[in-house]
């Protein structure tokens, strides 16, 4: 019994609940930055260039501490890719065209785990697509202390900029009139939210939609400042990845529903309604 | 003071310069309005302002300093920027919003001290919004909103306010409400640069005015100088006639028929 609990039950909880906050941090931040309720590290491309880069980082036997820090290196990849095909499409920082271009950015990325999947190892395949789905089932101290360390230095970040956040979210010419050199606050935040997210990608693969559905909640207690707002992200996106873990435990046993596909599930409805108050 | 000296500026893509070498100073404790048609380039001499935009030629002066040689603060500190339009995806409460104008005086860390805090308390009373304070900024009127964006300048706690039509969606009363504000604020010693389309209005208040067409000087001076029928009928290609208005005789745009 505490064996069950100590060495299965915790590990995967905390993990569950440490992949919740880089996942809201990240989601508040970018949301804030980008003034786009829809953005998130997910659907902006960022996990899928980290996914890809944690695939082929441990395709090529990287694991361990430098794990997150491949997948880092995937999603800035990413990242510009998004800023180059949205650049390419004549929008200098317009939100909506950055999101597209992420959205885009997101489909190579799944397309590239693909062909590294069909060429590969069975081993790697089942890699490939544990990558793909999320999962915290298989969360053991020595990857929980990396994805700690990853989020004290992320997280901290985050709330250090958070009163830049605060001011990008007036927009572009009023944050430039109030002083702030837009373009690189900008870079910044998507920098720190990119790290967290890659964290939490090399560490339990791709969780979509936490990032979209987390902030959203956060706000609805009242918090509009981004300093508290991120710090509620964190709370709200550890209660809501334990819980989605849970439920995908409890939903069909002795099956597993991947943590990935039950946070899609509640997600993407989520998406669609959002999607719709925007229309 | 702000100062454009022979100032060209051109974006990215465009066979065209937006400004083609225009100068005009704001002089200390008046109201300076720019006027022009649609794309005479007044909306650009903001961006360029608060540099969205590179100088492709010529400089600007805020007081006796280049504005390239001050960073992003210390030009917030001394000029409040009130751009045309702004739209907050997710509403924050009045009095947080008018906090943010003291970005420029805290940076990342430093807490609002006392200081700041009185700074935010003037802003409210001068703008007319401390009632306003706990409400959220997407339940507020559109005369309101001016006046808290307005507020939020002045927390800035600088001495120039830079307005880009800053009465666009504002009905008549609204509209005169926001003038006489900017009238006090400048007879209190702010220097008052406005963009804006309303001509007889910026007549009636701006002690000065600068008309543009196709990114160029087209008149400097008093609104009497610049009012000149036969000069507005070239840059609005519009046949008016120029009276006095009749309370207070400043001149008045009228349109005629364009047959």
């Amino acid at each position: 019994m505490t064996y069950i609990v100590r060495a299965l039950r915790l590990p995967r909880v905390v993990m569950a609940s440490l992949v919740g906050v880089g996942l809201g941090m990240s989601g508040a931040a970018l949301q804030g930055t980008m003034r786009n309720p829809l953005a998130e590290p997910y659907l902006l491309g960022v996990s899928g260039g980290a996914a890809v880069g944690a695939v082929l980082a441990q395709a090529a036997g990287i694991a361990g501490a430098l794990l997150p820090f491949a997948a880092f290196v995937g999603a800035i990849v990413a990242v510009l890719a998004a800023f180059v095909v949205a650049h390419a499409a004549g929008a200098r920082g317009d939100p909506r065209v950055l999101l597209m271009a992420g959205v885009v950015v997101g489909a190579f990325a799944n397309a590239a785990i693909m062909v590294v999947l069909a060429n590969a190892e069975p081993n790697t395949v089942r890699n490939a697509l544990w990558w793909m789905m999320g999962s915290v089932s298989e969360a053991a101290w020595p990857q929980i202390a990396v994805l700690l360390g990853y989020l004290l230095v992320g997280g901290g970040a985050l709330v250090a900029l958070g009163r830049e956040i605060d001011v990008l979210a007036l927009g572009e010419e009023a944050a430039a009139g109030l002083g702030l050199e837009v373009d690189a606050a900008v870079r910044r935040v998507f920098l720190v939210a990119s790290l967290l997210a890659a964290a939490t990608v090399a560490a339990a693969g791709l969780v979509g939609f936490v990032g979209l559905v987390v902030p959203h909640i956060a706000r609805a207690f009242g918090l509009r400042r981004h300093r508290p707002l991120l710090l509620a992200s964190a709370l709200v996106g550890a209660t809501l990845v334990v819980s989605a873990d849970l439920l995908g435990r409890i939903l069909r046993p002795p099956a597993e529903l991947p943590l990935g596909a039950v946070t899609a599930l509640v997600g993407v409805p989520f998406f669609l309604a959002k999607l719709r108050r925007l229309a | 003071m702000i100062a454009f000296d022979a100032v060209t500026v051109r974006y990215q893509r465009a066979k065209s310069d937006a400004l083609e070498g225009i100068s005009f100073a704001t002089p200390p404790g008046a109201m300076t309005a720019v006027v022009g048609p649609n794309g005479s380039g007044k909306s650009t001499i903001v961006r360029a302002l608060i540099r969205r935009v590179p100088l492709r030629g010529g400089r600007i002066n805020v007081g006796s300093n280049p504005l390239d040689e001050l960073s992003g603060s210390e030009f917030a500190r001394r000029v409040a920027v009130v751009t045309q339009r702004e739209d907050l995806t997710f509403p924050v409460l009045v009095s947080d919003y008018v906090a943010l104008g003291r970005f420029p005086h805290l940076g990342v860390w430093r807490a609002a001290g006392p200081e700041d805090e009185s700074a935010i308390a003037e802003a409210m009373r001068t703008a007319g919004v401390d009632e306003l304070a706990s409400r959220r900024i997407d339940t507020l009127s559109g005369g309101e909103w001016q006046r808290v964006r307005l507020a939020r300048a002045l927390a800035q706690g600088g001495d120039v306010l830079v307005l880009d039509e800053p009465t666009t969606f504002l009905d008549i009363g609204h509209e005169m409400a926001v003038f006489e504000l900017l009238e006090r604020l400048a007879r209190a010693g702010q220097t008052v640069l406005l963009v804006s389309h309303e001509l007889n209005l910026v007549a009636r208040f701006a002690t000065h005015m600068v008309l543009l067409d196709h990114g160029r000087v087209v008149a400097d001076g008093p609104p009497a100088a610049v009012m000149q029928a036969e000069v507005l009928e070239r840059v609005y290609q519009w046949p008016v006639s120029i009276a006095a208005d009749p309370i207070d005789g400043a001149p008045t745009v009228v349109l005629k028929r364009s047959r």
